[in-house]
C-alpha cells in the first residue's frame, strides 16, 4: 500500500491519471506491474476511482457494479458473485437497489470505490476516496484497504490528510508537480524529527521551499 | 461485442429510470404532428407536411437526447472511468447507437402509426416509410454522439442543436423549393442528409417504390456511417 500525498495541485491526479493511462501529453517512461502505461493489456489489471464519484446517478447500485463487472470481463455468475462481495465490502448491503442519486455524497463515493473493485484488478488506483467521510466510515475504509492488500492486491491511494500516510506501507510526497520524498512512515518521522505525520510533512515541504529558494 | 451489447443494456437501462426522456422520444414527436393534424383538419396540408415532420422529428428528438447523454458521461467523470476498462472506443459508440437505435425502432412505428392515424395520405410502401424514419433517427444518435465531442457542458451539447440540426431545417426544401434557391444555399441543401429524408418520404407519400428512394436512402445511410466514424475519431482516450 503506497500513499501519495501532497498539497492540492500537487500533481497527484495527473500522476494517477498518467498511471491509468488516461492523461494526455505524458513524456518519460513509466512501467505498470512490467507494462508501459496505459496499454490494452492493463486495463484488465487496474482499476481506477477517480477523485469524485464517477458512477452512473441513473442507475442503482447493483446495476453500476454489475456493469463495471462486466467490463472488466466478468460473465454473469461470476460478476453477480463479485458484486455481492464488493457491496458487503463497502458497507452498502442495505442499498442495493437504491438508484445512485438519491444515495448520500458519502455512500455515492463508495460506490465509486466499489466499482473499481469489482473487477478484481491486481493494482488499485484511489484519488483521495476517503475524503468527505466520516471518522467511523474512514476506519473501516482503511481496514477494507489493508484486507485488500493482504489478499495481494496493490494499492496507491491519495490524500491529502497526513494522519492517514501512518497506515500506508511507503510515501510518496508531492509537491509542486515533483517528488519530494520517497519514503515509510516511520523513517519520515525519524528522518525530520517531527512528532507525527502532519509536521513531518510540513518540515519536508519547507525544506524543498528553502532548497528551491536558495538554488535560485 | 460483448462489450458493445453491455453498453447498449447499460444505456437502455438508464433510460428506464428516466422516464421524461422515453416521453420526449415517443410522445412528443407524436403530440406535434397532432397539432399540426389538428391546425390544418380538413385540408391537403397534413400530406404535405405530414412526411416532413416524419423525417424531422426523430432526427432533432434523437439528436438533442444523444448529444446531452454522452455530454453527462463526460462531465460526470463516468467516461474517464470506462477509458480505464478494456472497452473500446467503438463499442461505447456502437452500444449508445444500438440503444437508441432500438428505440427509434420503436419511435418510427409510433410515429408513423400516428402520423397515418390522424390523416396523413401513404401511397408509397409504408415500409419505407418506417425505414427512412427510423434511418433519420439513428442519424440524429450518430451527429448526437459527434456533436458531443466538440462540448464542454450539457448547455453546450444543447447549444449544438440549434447549430447542426436548424440549417438543414431551413435548406431541406420545405420553406422553398430547392430550384428557386440561391446556388449556394441549393448547394448546401443537396449536402444535408435532412433534405434527402423529407424528399424520400415526400415521394413515399406520393406514391414512390424503392427505385425512387434507394439514392436518397443511400446518402443518409453515408452521414450515419460518416458521423459514427467520426464520432469514434473524436473519443479520446487520454485527456488533459
Amino acid at each position: 500500500m503506497t500513499g501519495l500525498l501532497g498539497p492540492s495541485g500537487a500533481g497527484k491526479t495527473t500522476l494517477m491519471r498518467a498511471i491509468v493511462g488516461v492523461q494526455e501529453q505524458v513524456t518519460g517512461e513509466l512501467t505498470v506491474l512490467g507494462e508501459p502505461a496505459g496499454s490494452p493489456g492493463l486495463r484488465h489489471r487496474v482499476g481506477y476511482a477517480t477523485q469524485a464519484a464517477s458512477v452512473y446517478g441513473d442507475l442503482t447500485v447493483a446495476q453500476n457494479l454489475h456493469h463495471f463487472a462486466t467490463l472488466a470481463g466478468l460473465g454473469r455468475p461470476a460478476a453477480r458473485l463479485a458484486v455481492g462481495e464488493v457491496i458487503e465490502a463497502v458497507g452498502l448491503g442495505d442499498n442495493t437497489r437504491q438508484v445512485v442519486s438519491t444515495l448520500s455524497g458519502g455512500e455515492r463515493s463508495r460506490v465509486s470505490l466499489a466499482a473499481a473493485l469489482v473487477g478484481r484488478p491486481s493494482l488499485l488506483v484511489l484519488d483521495e476516496p476517503t475524503v468527505g467521510l466520516d471518522p467511523v466510515l474512514r476506519r473501516d475504509l482503511w481496514s477494507l484497504f489493508h484486507r485488500l492488500v493482504a489478499d495481494g492486491h496493490t494499492l496507491l491511494v491519495s490524500s491529502h490528510v497526513m494522519d492517514e500516510a501512518t497506515r500506508c506501507d511507503r510515501l510518496l510526497l508531492m509537491r509542486a508537480g515533483g517528488l519530494v520524498a520517497d519514503t515509510t512512515p516511520d523513517d519520515l518521522l525519524a528522518q525530520t524529527g517531527a512528532p507525527d505525520a502532519e509536521r513531518a510533512f510540513l518540515t519536508l515541504i519547507d525544506r524543498a521551499r528553502s532548497a528551491e529558494g536558495g538554488a535560485r | 461485442m460483448s462489450l458493445t451489447l453491455a453498453t447498449a443494456r447499460r444505456v437502455l437501462a438508464q433510460l428506464r429510470h428516466d422516464h421524461r426522456t422515453v416521453a420526449l422520444i415517443l410522445i412528443l414527436p407524436c403530440a406535434l404532428l397532432g397539432l399540426v393534424a389538428w391546425m390544418f383538419h380538413g385540408t391537403p396540408v397534413l400530406d404535405q407536411f405530414g412526411p416532413v415532420l416524419v423525417g424531422f422529428f426523430p432526427l432533432f428528438v434523437m439528436f438533442l437526447v444523444t448529444s446531452v447523454a454522452t455530454q453527462r458521461e463526460r462531465s460526470s467523470g463516468t467516461l474517464e472511468r470506462l477509458m480505464t476498462t478494456p472497452l473500446r472506443k467503438g463499442d461505447l459508440v456502437a452500444g449508445y447507437a444500438l440503444a437508441f437505435g432500438g428505440l427509434a425502432v420503436v419511435q418510427a412505428f409510433v410515429v408513423v402509426g400516428f402520423a397515418l392515424a390522424v390523416g396523413m395520405d401513404v401511397k408509397g410502401s409504408l415500409g419505407l416509410v418506417v425505414a427512412v424514419a427510423l434511418l433519420d433517427a439513428v442519424l440524429g444518435c450518430t451527429l448526437g454522439l459527434a456533436a458531443s465531442a466538440v462540448a464542454r457542458t450539457e448547455f453546450q451539447a444543447v447549444q449544438m442543436m440549434p447549430l447542426v440540426i436548424i440549417p438543414q431545417l431551413i435548406t431541406c426544401g420545405v420553406l422553398m423549393p430547392r430550384d428557386q434557391m440561391p446556388q449556394v444555399l441549393e448547394w448546401i441543401s443537396r449536402v444535408m442528409p435532412l433534405t434527402y429524408a423529407v424528399e424520400s418520404l415526400q415521394q413515399l407519400a406520393g406514391g414512390a417504390g424503392w427505385a425512387d428512394v434507394r439514392g436518397a436512402i443511400g446518402v443518409i445511410v453515408l452521414w450515419i456511417v460518416g458521423a459514427a466514424v467520426l464520432g469514434v475519431a473524436t473519443l479520446r482516450r487520454r485527456t488533459e
